[in-house]
């Protein structure tokens, strides 16, 4: 990092080659389109590179890195100007307070730990399946939350969302994507079924 | 605490941010509560993940254009200095 700043093209390059299947990754699930999520990349490392000598370190180059490219997508999502990005503007967020949290349905343990899951081809394909399920909206901000590691503040100042907003989202992407999921990889046989009460 | 408040905090506890005493609620309910206790589970099953899973390979000429673009760009970004 230093050595770039200092006018080094290979350090540069060293950081691009870390960084590119990340960023690359989240485009692609932020955009569902390869070559939007290409564009978004090259633009992401061209746009780091210009401005290196803004990044101050405060925040670490990746989720500097993870800034830039959600600002370029969502540039990219305006300009196809899909109903869904209108709902990422302010002027839905009290709509969000006013859904009801859904509840889990599917509760079931799952048949085999994460780290044996993350390693199988068809759970990529498992993953992306259940994100399109989502809302935009709490795609997004489960991508940069959750996916990326962004802190709760960091997530709200890249989408240009409230922080209570943030969090009222992520709670709804991850009940969902557990619903999911469990349908999928819960064991049928440890499967629960709520008693009435439960629902009170 | 109800299984609906217990919805209502499971960010805060699952990411370490809930305060200390509803902690202690949020278990005690947990520990009465077999659904309440998987659904947790599933949460940070969910959570690990996607956090550690596997991600998309650049197309090998998308890459290569990448790499030449960063260069072009820089030659013409560090050649006045």
């Amino acid at each position: 990092m230093v050595r770039a700043k200092a006018g080094e093209l290979d350090a540069f390059e060293s950081l691009t080659y870390r960084y590119e299947q990340r960023v690359y990754s989240l485009a692609l699930r932020m955009l569902r389109h390869a070559q939007d999520a290409e564009d978004v990349t090259q633009q992401t490392f061209l746009s780091a590179l210009e401005h290196l000598d803004e990044f101050r370190g405060e925040a670490g180059f990746a989720t500097w890195l993870m800034r830039i490219a959600t600002h370029a997508a969502l540039k990219v999502m305006r300009k196809h100007g899909g109903l869904a990005t209108v709902s990422l503007a302010a002027a839905t967020e009290s709509a969000d307070d006013e859904e009801a949290i859904p509840h889990p349905e599917y509760i079931a343990d799952w048949r085999h730990s994460p780290e044996q899951l993350v390693h199988r081809n068809e759970t990529r394909r498992l993953l992306d399946e259940a994100l399109a399920e989502l809302d935009e909206k709490h795609r997004l901000v489960f991508l940069l939350r959750d996916g990326e590691g962004l802190s709760v503040r960091e997530t709200a100042a890249a989408l240009g969302l409230s922080e209570a907003n943030v969090k009222v989202r992520l709670l709804r992407a991850r009940l969902q994507l557990r619903e999911l999921l469990t349908r999928t990889l819960g064991d049928p046989d440890s499967r629960i079924q709520r008693a009435p009460h439960h629902h009170q | 605490m109800k299984c609906e408040d217990m919805l209502a905090m499971l960010n805060e506890y699952v990411d370490g941010t809930i305060d200390p005493s509803i902690c202690a609620e949020f278990e005690q309910h947990m520990a009465g509560c077999n659904p309440c206790q998987v659904v947790v589970d599933n949460i940070r099953q969910t959570i690990t993940l996607f956090k550690n899973g596997q991600r998309y390979e650049l197309p090998v000429s998308f890459r290569e254009k990448l790499h030449q673009a960063l260069r072009e760009r820089w030659k013409e970004t560090h050649q006045t200095s």
